[in-house]
């Protein structure tokens, strides 16, 4: 990792977000989203990593992000996603789900679409509701799908001011994150260590399958789907286990893997190279892991400056799917096919990472230390 | 609006023998103009801010200022003149004393209050977390009743303004990374390589510093509004005075430089502070004499000894005198001047006093001439004479003059203490003497309050942090930091972080765990466990508590779990009930309640001698509540109706037992009522049936089982 740029912004980051790239364009990542949590006001802000002008002659600001706009955003943000190229949501602690839009023109930001008390706890004895901190929140054109500390999960159309479907008491603890499995389908993470995933075109309130980790019920704060093969799913959890899940087979993960000492706050796939993976943690620390099996020389197994780690990578499926053809190197249970070399991408320990994103080349994340650090060189 | 006056509060420090600072205060009152108006408000913030460490920060209407989770109760009915004292924790003092204590080291600072009702004479005051909350009270001595409504404002005095500044919180999070750096220096790390690390270190933190001051210069500039242009100005150069004395301490306390190169860095101290330097520096350098003056420039070439350079400064010194005595020079009034200047004649240099900015340019430039290789040792000895001399007797020195002043002297605790009275932060005081402190430079110096001078700033400057809604995290490494009163700190700082989400309660929850806080740890996930419970989440409720290791209150929630179901028929949770796994242990109410649902999970699958034997079981070995008897035993109903035998003869009679046990022990009610008849007549019509089919079964075992060992 050659270069990677800190700028402090007296904000503590719970989220960053690339924009994503016109499908088929040549383009990279340029502009990325952040939010903020804990803070008096919180924001929504748009950041962009183009050049400006030929500052770089005289290593000056080359590299380095600059603000487009921002806009308030009333209570912390829990998670944001880019709906599309201009619109961006929010999930905020108030329980409110918010759609930005974006105006390229004037760069300005404004609220477009916004579901307040999406989320909200109903009172044994009252009938006044208590709004609930909305957690996640996960989009597909033109759906949005949210889920909250109140264990609801919402479906939302961006056209439609009503949800379109809500499933009370979906989870009887707290829901921690979401994402697509497959286009009706959804999966849920939540703070006893279960996986659940949902088919929108089942009536019921019960989930399709429950997966769980053994008996220890850690809880699990994030999720991300595989982009080619969509049965593999990673998970990380408090104890900052990464574990990697085959949602066709078992209830139990494929394997668990040792990585951060303290909560893994975000995973990500990378989306056009799966084969590499990226976590974050309470711990301060950001870590990419490198699982393709090409790579000509692995000298070591884990290169971090300075700090050594146990790390230990054992597999707990049965051998029954080895022989399959194509394989994920994620599902893989030989243990010498199976080394992954993982590299430790911040230079210095920090307050907690909160949020990652990895697109192209490019990689954000935000702490809070209240620095954005931004890399345009993954792969050098 | 009415002639009302003004409250003053005044701050007076002191502290009391019992070793723990005391703040003391008395709260006066002097009549003033109107105050009742929020302009005149700002107008007295803004005054106050620019005071010094003390202002007012905030207005709000009485109560929003709540979002403390155990925010300080306002004790009511303090009258106005009452002499009202606090004692308190260290975050409640306000100056570190070093002098006697009899006498204040600064004026205090006054804080207008603005907007009180002085005919009320009602005032009262408390300490949040690191912050004075003042708030005008509606108690009436004549009036019993609270009829009277109060004033709708409590004001918050804080303490530590700039932790409030947008550009200066980059100053403390990029500077905590260092500090933490700093920490961690290996304390085997000795000689040259530590000395030149703490060099590194405190070029960083001046770095930082710039950095900022940059950032405020460029905002001060851009501000439309020139009240706030003034302001971001005024920022501007505290923080460059903040560089400048950081800088000399660097060069003094840090480097050490010996004489000789002493001068160079103080040359460069000068340049890089005044900007004009420069320009005229190569003016007078580079005008007369370069061949000589360029040998002077060789002088920290390694290879010369210092008496080498002393010996040749010296014939140069003499050559220009030479020229100057014969008159070489006399043609021209301003080469005679230049050359007077190079001789380090004082009078000639202060008659250019107006291209000196200041006594210590005046005083760098009388060294190179006069004395290129003082020793550290003299030189509080030329910057006293030059201060004097550059002021001529005709200002007063001020802060900053004599913040240097003492630096020069190599009095380490006198600069650290005018910078506590002088400066509007508590981060610059806090990061210079923990980085001197690492220097070794500070180790005889202990304070009679507390632990030793580097962990009360330390504590200070975190204590203002944790006042902040946002910064707080950075704190915790600070009070990790300071070995006696760190951990005591931490632990009455962190339970006041209010817990809006479980998120954030995730994240205290961590710090606290990490450091073995098991207090503080059990009292988070209880408030979070009641909250739950409160918002109808039993499954949460449970979750949190099991995390806790709770068992009282896991009691209490599976008692509502069992409650709910005893009323719908049906659990709620399951996905969690279902998997409790070893935490079921935690309790007995617990262990019952996953073992009934286990009973139920049996009974669906139609394992039902399974869930014959575990449902006895669950009687017999007491785990099940003795209230909850009844619905077992009626849950036992239709095992015993089933075609096949189900309990054996021997279970039959434990059943049986159980039933009189509960129906025996049952106390007698005296009066009863309608109501009660009812319910007595339905638990009766229940005990029948259930001796009926209890009798039944125990006839079909007994046949079966007797059929059974016959054949």
């Amino acid at each position: 990792m050659e270069e990677i740029y800190a700028k402090f912004v007296s904000q503590k980051i719970s989220k960053t977000r690339w924009r994503p790239v016109p499908a088929g364009s040549l383009q990279t990542a340029e502009t990325f989203a952040t939010g903020s949590w804990d803070n008096e006001e919180n924001r929504v802000s748009l950041w962009s990593i183009g050049d400006f002008g030929n500052l770089d002659s005289d290593g000056g600001f080359e590299g380095d992000h600059q603000l487009l706009c921002d806009i308030k955003h009333h209570g912390d943000v829990m998670d944001l996603q880019f709906f599309d190229q201009e619109r961006i949501v929010a999930a905020s602690s108030t329980g409110s789900v918010t759609l930005f839009l974006h105006h390229p023109n004037n760069q300005t930001l404004s609220v477009g679409q916004q579901w307040t008390a999406a989320h909200y706890h109903t009172s044994p004895g009252s009938p006044s509701c208590r709004s609930a901190p909305c957690t996640g929140v996960v989009c597909s054109n033109p759906e949005i799908v949210t889920v909250g500390e109140d264990g609801r999960i919402n479906l939302f159309r961006a056209d439609h001011k009503e949800a379109v479907r809500t499933i009370d008491n979906a989870d009887s603890s707290t829901l921690h994150a979401v994402t697509f499995l497959r286009t009706p389908e959804i999966l849920t993470v939540n703070s006893i260590g279960q996986l659940k995933i949902w088919d929108f075109r089942q009536q019921g309130n019960e989930p399709s399958q429950i997966l769980s980790l053994t008996g220890d019920r850690v809880p699990l704060h994030c999720v991300d789907r595989h982009p080619n093969q969509q049965h593999v799913v990673a998970t990380g959890g408090q104890d900052g286990m990464l574990s990697i899940w085959d949602v066709r087979q078992g209830t139990m993960p494929v394997s668990l893997l040792k990585a951060h000492e303290a909560e893994m706050w975000e995973v990500h796939f990378h989306p056009s190279n799966p084969d590499h993976l990226f976590t974050c943690s309470e711990d301060g620390s950001l870590w990419h892991w490198d699982a393709s099996t090409d790579a000509p020389e692995k000298s070591s197994l884990f290169h971090e400056g300075g700090r050594s780690s146990i790390f230990l990578f054992h597999s707990i499926s049965n051998q029954a799917n080895v022989h399959q053809s194509v394989i994920s190197s994620w599902l893989s249970t030989d243990p010498a096919k199976g080394r992954i070399e993982i590299t430790s991408l911040l230079p210095n320990r920090t307050l907690s990472v909160n949020s990652l994103d990895v697109l192209g080349p490019c990689l954000v994340c935000g702490t809070d230390a209240e620095a954005i650090y931004v890399t345009r060189q993954l792969f050098s | 609006m009415r002639g009302c006056s003004r409250q003053r509060l005044i701050w007076q420090k002191g502290y009391c023998e019992d070793r723990l600072p005391l703040a003391q205060f008395s709260l006066t009152r002097c009549r003033g103009q109107d105050g009742g108006t929020r302009v005149e408000c700002r107008r007295v913030v803004a005054m106050a801010e620019r005071r010094g460490p003390c202002g007012i920060g905030g207005f709000g209407p009485a109560g929003s200022t709540g979002g403390a989770r155990a925010g300080s109760s306002l004790a009511t009915g303090a009258e106005l003149e009452a002499r009202a004292r606090s004692f308190g924790g260290p975050a409640n003092s306000r100056w570190l004393r070093l002098g006697a204590m009899e006498e204040l080291d600064g004026e205090p600072t006054v804080t207008l209050i603005p907007g009180v009702n002085s005919s009320k004479k009602q005032m009262c005051f408390d300490w949040g977390p690191g912050e004075m909350l003042v708030c005008e009270t509606s108690f009436n001595k004549k009036e019993k009743s609270e009829t009277v409504p109060g004033c709708p404002f409590i004001y918050i005095i804080r303490k530590d303004v700039d932790v409030y500044s947008q550009i200066l919180r980059k100053l403390f999070n990029e500077s905590h990374g260092i500090f933490v750096g700093l920490q961690r220096i290996e304390e085997e790390l000795t000689g040259k390589s530590r000395k030149a690390q703490l060099v590194r270190v405190s070029k960083n933190y001046r770095s930082v510093i710039r950095a900022c001051m940059e950032e405020m210069h460029q905002v001060a500039i851009a501000a439309k509004d020139p009240a706030c242009s003034c302001q971001f100005s005024s920022q501007v150069s505290i923080l460059s005075a903040m560089e400048l004395i950081w800088n000399l301490c660097e060069i003094l306390f840090i480097e050490v430089a010996p004489a000789g190169p002493l001068l160079l860095h103080l040359l460069d101290w000068v340049r890089l502070h005044v900007c004009e330097v420069d320009n005229l520096l190569a003016d007078v350098l580079g005008s007369e004499n370069p061949r000589k003056h360029e040998s002077f420039w060789k002088l920290p070439g390694t290879t010369q000894t210092l008496t080498e350079l002393e010996l040749k400064w010296q014939h140069w010194h003499e050559e220009c005198e030479r020229h100057l005595q014969d008159g070489t020079f006399a043609s021209s009034p301003h080469l005679e001047s230049l050359c007077k200047i190079m001789l380090g004649d004082e009078a000639a240099l202060l008659e250019q006093k107006e291209l000196l900015n200041n006594w210590y340019h005046f005083l760098v430039t009388r060294l190179l001439y006069s004395h290129p290789t003082v020793k550290p040792i003299d030189l509080h000895f030329y910057a006293q004479s030059s201060l004097d001399l550059f002021l001529g007797g005709e200002s007063s020195p001020e802060p900053l003059d004599n913040i240097l002043m003492a630096a020069f002297e190599f009095d380490i605790h006198q600069v650290i203490k005018e910078c506590s009275i002088a400066l509007s932060n508590w981060w610059f005081v806090a990061h210079l003497t923990d980085l001197l402190d690492h220097c070794k430079l500070l180790q005889s110096h202990n304070l009679y309050f507390g632990s030793n001078m580097r962990e009360f700033l330390l504590l200070e400057y975190a204590s203002g942090l944790f006042a902040h809604h946002s910064l707080w995290q950075l704190g915790v490494d600070y009070f990790d930091y300071c070995p006696e009163l760190g951990r005591v700190s931490l632990e009455l700082h962190i339970e006041r972080i209010p817990l809006s989400t479980e998120q954030k309660a995730l994240k205290v929850l961590r710090i606290c765990e990490q450091r073995q806080m098991t207090e503080q740890v059990r009292s988070i996930c209880k408030i979070l466990a009641m909250k739950a419970v409160r918002n109808n989440r039993l499954g949460s409720a449970l979750s949190w508590s099991i995390r806790a290791k709770d068992a009282a209150f896991a009691t209490l929630v599976s008692d509502r779990f069992l409650r709910d179901y005893c009323e719908r028929g049906c659990f709620s949770d399951l996905d969690l009930i279902d998997n409790l796994g070893p935490a079921m242990m935690l309790s007995d109410r617990l262990t019952f309640l996953g073992k009934y649902r286990e009973f139920h999970r049996l009974y669906g699958e139609k394992r039902f001698v399974d869930a014959a034997s575990l449902l006895l079981s669950l009687m017999t070995s007491q785990i099940a509540p003795r209230s909850f008897w009844m619905t077992l035993l009626t849950d036992a109903l239709p095992l015993l109706e089933q075609k096949q035998v189900i309990f054996s003869a021997e279970q039959t009679y434990e059943l049986m037992r159980c039933l009189e046990d509960l129906t025996s022990g049952r106390p007698v009610h005296g009066e009863p009522d309608a109501q009660r008849l009812q319910d007595d007549d339905i638990e009766t019509t229940k005990v029948e049936m259930l001796r009926l089919a209890l009798a039944r079964n125990l006839a079909r075992a007994i046949i079966k089982e007797g059929s059974l060992e016959g054949s």
